[in-house]
């Protein structure tokens, strides 16, 4: 059987491989999405204090060390049972919606954007973000490296540094911020309103005003009808920072919300020997395989998914965006996966909208900010809304506050079955009898994982390296016909 | 030797969290420096260059490799080869790469026992006790993963190293200004420091950076920060007792954590000249114990729940120890 080994996967956080096997007829029989690493964190965590974990998870991804503080964090105060001050609350989000601005905006104009604002078939010296500055020009680009830098100062004023922050502890914060920090904060998310629906103006202009593109979003290639995944608020609006995880049918029908600490009657994970990442499922559903459906357990969790499982935003601006996404793409849930892009750009106004809330709110300047916990340490389950996907981290702890049990259900994740279907279907798609297989389709089949923004590094807690992109076509006989090679 | 004349810049991304990355980038405007005066030639996470361009290249073609990341299994040590064939500096670029970072305390368990833990924990469903194989036959045909190692290595212990760049991950603002001295040594402005040195960082400790107040440091018990109520937001964190690392670790960041009210968890690595960073803040952390009393020294080092962590928790892989005799018994 001819095989296409794509390895490494590129433009995206992490790595990953893809194996794709032909039948006699030149047409794909399978594909296999292997993630070739693990770090372990879930072992050398243990026998550690608590209290380190929001600077040992921060360590599982430098993309969003900030989603991994800030679960460690509310896990450690469940560990305690400890209920920080509102204040304190409030400040962990307002550092949460800086980094969700950087990030998402990272994703756009670095990562995912380069195959639409230069295009699928660009060629791949210009298909990066130097590319999309070179085309846009200096001016946006210099906003687009502002926009970045703002996010990431609103995490460095509270959490103390650019990457890895390091203010979060059981009950609460370190330190507060002054009123000087507070206008700051402030004016940058004013700045980041204006940017953020400028984003979404660029989408519209080069995205949804390019028939090719709307046809290539609204296609059946990058198309799943799968269950949809997110946290919401007590409004059943879509929150990053706390709530319950509503879960929606791929019909529509929202099918339940569950706590933190109710994840594992939710979540389970199957293990493949062929990879190292385990597949996560909705266990009330059950495992059925690589397939759609409302009988299958497989889920999302990405901006889009976050939309279906909401009933709205919790921003005015961002909420308007919402409704006209709905409408332009017919209705409740959205199942095409390239509108994950869109989706990822309402989310980055909400973020935005959200900073201007908690900065202006009166209690933000408290130096109230840290309950000193009470009881005895023993365990705890935490979840909040990684750009990425769902994470959840629970732990347990002897009664100093040792941890003897660490799991870990990391956003990208959650994914791994959905993204491992798209790729297989974008290449049953695209690689017919006699496709010539060039560099240009092969990033269409990894157009289907890159709308997921997937972070390998940090579903495996690991991240031994990236390889490169290599395609060997085999014949029947499986010996090697031509072999295509790419960094990622 | 460059497609445009431009010398050839390269970044790669082995066993690591991706923060160097993000570091990099936050470079800001000077990110355009980097493009006007080099080739990006190979960059994974930012774009789409191709495997066999770095393949064909001449050895010693890329000017400048930033590494990141430890050596954990066999793809990392095959790139690692590979970029020191084609580089002509390569520099250990953040806490993985000089030391092993976090990811180094794996070293404290057998590999078997790290796999055993993550494919059996309480959401996984694997009755089978089914593990990854590296070499596994589907109907189609043989697919493979990459050979975990026992113990993860530090870059150097794989490959000869010219620099060392510490920091998890390195602050931007030091890698502006090294992005600065090599644009000046390529207009011959500047000399390149002698092979072996660390860049973009100190030459001392973190506690000389630190603005916090020092006095006299005698303690009479190591304190969980969650258990203070307030800490002095002037006063030397180690002196409240909280065991803070600055006094070993390389300075660089600026103290960034102590002025958060947090203590300095030890990303820079040994301070200069120090050979082994566990030894030494060990022996800071004696010489600030207020007693002669074996059985009250005793209790105040209870103080410190959990030593091994707290001594290497970003060097062990990098350090004399480099790992537990377990993990080294380790096979897989």
């Amino acid at each position: 059987m001819q095989r296409i080994t794509i390895d490494p996967i590129t433009r995206l956080e992490g790595h990953g491989k893809i194996e794709i096997f032909l039948n006699e007829d030149g047409e794909v029989a399978n594909t296999y999405f292997q993630i070739p690493e693990l770090r372990g964190f879930e072992r050398f965590c243990l026998g550690r204090p608590v209290e380190e974990m929001p600077l040992l998870t921060n360590r599982i991804c430098g993309v969003c060390p900030e989603a991994h503080h800030m679960a460690a964090a509310k896990a450690a105060d469940a560990v305690y049972k400890v209920d920080p001050p509102s204040a304190a609350k409030k400040l962990r989000e307002l550092l949460y919606m800086g980094f969700y601005f950087t990030d998402h905006t990272t994703h756009f104009y670095a990562l995912g954007g380069p195959d639409f604002v230069m295009g699928p078939n660009a060629p791949v010296a210009e298909r990066n973000i130097l590319g999309i500055i070179h085309k846009v020009g200096l001016e946006i680009g210099g906003k687009v490296i502002q926009a970045r830098k703002y996010g990431h100062h609103i995490v460095e004023i509270i959490g103390g540094r650019k990457v890895h922050p390091c203010t979060s502890i059981p009950g609460g914060l370190t330190k507060g911020i002054t009123e000087e920090q507070r206008q700051e904060i402030e004016q940058i998310g004013r700045w980041a309103v204006d940017f953020a629906q400028f984003s979404l103006q660029l989408f519209a202009d080069i995205v949804l005003g390019n028939k090719e593109y709307v046809d290539l979003i609204l296609g059946d290639i990058y198309t799943h009808k799968t269950y949809s995944m997110g946290l919401v608020d007590e409004n059943n609006h879509v929150n990053f920072y706390d709530g319950k995880v509503s879960v929606v049918a791929p019909d529509g029908e929202r099918i339940g919300k569950y706590a933190p600490h109710e994840y594992t009657d939710w979540v389970a994970e199957r293990v493949e020997p062929w990879t190292y990442l385990k597949f996560p499922y909705l266990k009330k559903v059950g495992w059925k395989g690589f397939v759609d459906g409302k009988d299958s357990g497989v889920y999302f969790a990405t901006p889009l998914s976050r939309l279906n499982a909401a009933d709205g935003m919790a921003t005015p601006k961002a909420q308007e965006h919402y409704e006209r996404f709905y409408a332009t793409l017919g209705g409740k849930p959205v199942h095409q996966r390239l509108a994950i892009h869109w989706a990822r750009l309402i989310e980055l106004l909400y973020a935005a909208e959200h900073i201007v809330e908690l900065a202006t709110d009166p209690e933000i300047t408290s130096p109230h900010v840290h309950n000193v916990p009470k009881e005895k340490p023993s365990e705890g389950v935490s979840i909040v809304e990684a750009p990425r996907g769902t994470l959840t981290h629970h732990y347990k702890t002897d009664e100093r506050g040792l941890l003897t049990e660490v799991n870990l259900i990391v956003g990208t994740t959650n994914n791994y079955a959905p993204i491992s279907m798209s790729i297989k279907k974008a290449a049953q798609s695209l690689i017919k009898k006699g496709t010539v297989v060039n560099e240009g389709l092969l990033n269409m089949v990894e157009m289907a994982f890159r709308a997921y923004d997937p972070c390998f590094g940090c579903a495996t807690h690991s991240l031994p390296g990236q390889m490169p992109l290599e395609v060997t076509i085999r014949d029947a006989q499986g010996n090697p016909v031509e072999v295509l090679r790419q960094f990622c | 030797m460059t497609t445009n004349g431009k010398p050839k810049f390269a970044m790669y991304w082995a066993a690591s969290c991706g923060g160097c990355e993000i570091a990099v980038l936050n470079i800001g405007e000077k990110i355009l420096d980097v493009d006007a005066n080099f080739e990006v030639a190979f960059w994974p996470v930012a774009m789409d260059a191709k495997y066999k361009d770095v393949e064909a290249m001449e050895d010693g073609a890329i000017l400048l490799t930033l590494f990141n990341g430890g050596i954990r299994n066999e793809e990392n040590a095959e790139i690692a080869r590979l970029l020191r064939r084609k580089s002509q500096i390569l520099v250990a670029f953040g806490s993985c790469a000089c030391e092993g970072c976090i990811p180094g305390l794996a070293n404290l368990s057998k590999p078997q026992d790290v796999l055993d833990t993550v494919y059996s924990t309480v959401s996984t469903d694997n009755p089978n006790a089914v593990r990854p194989q590296y070499h596994y036959q589907m109907p189609e045909g043989v697919i493979h993963i990459p050979t975990f190692y026992p113990v993860l290595k530090t870059l150097d212990q794989v490959v000869d190293v010219d620099y060392y760049m510490p920091g998890c991950p390195p602050e931007s603002h030091q890698i502006a200004a090294v992005i600065d001295l090599v644009i000046k040594v390529l207009h011959g402005e500047a000399q390149l420091p002698a092979k072996g040195a660390t860049i973009g960082a100190g030459n001392s400790t973190v506690c000389d950076d630190c603005p916090r107040a020092r006095n006299v440091k005698l303690i009479k018990k190591f304190v969980r920060i969650q258990d203070v109520p307030e800490l002095d937001p002037h006063l030397c964190l180690l002196e409240q007792g909280v065991p803070c690392n600055g006094p070993a670790t390389r300075n660089g960041c600026g103290a960034l954590c102590p002025q958060a009210g947090a203590q300095c968890i030890g990303c820079y690595g040994p301070a200069e000249g120090v050979i082994d960073y566990g030894a030494r803040l060990i022996t800071a952390f004696a010489s600030v114990i207020d007693s002669n009393d074996p059985a009250e020294i005793e209790r105040i080092l209870d103080g410190i729940p959990d030593p091994a962590g707290q001594f290497y928790r970003f060097n062990l892989a990098g350090s004399l120890l480099r790992a537990a005799k377990p993990a080294w018994q380790g096979k897989l």
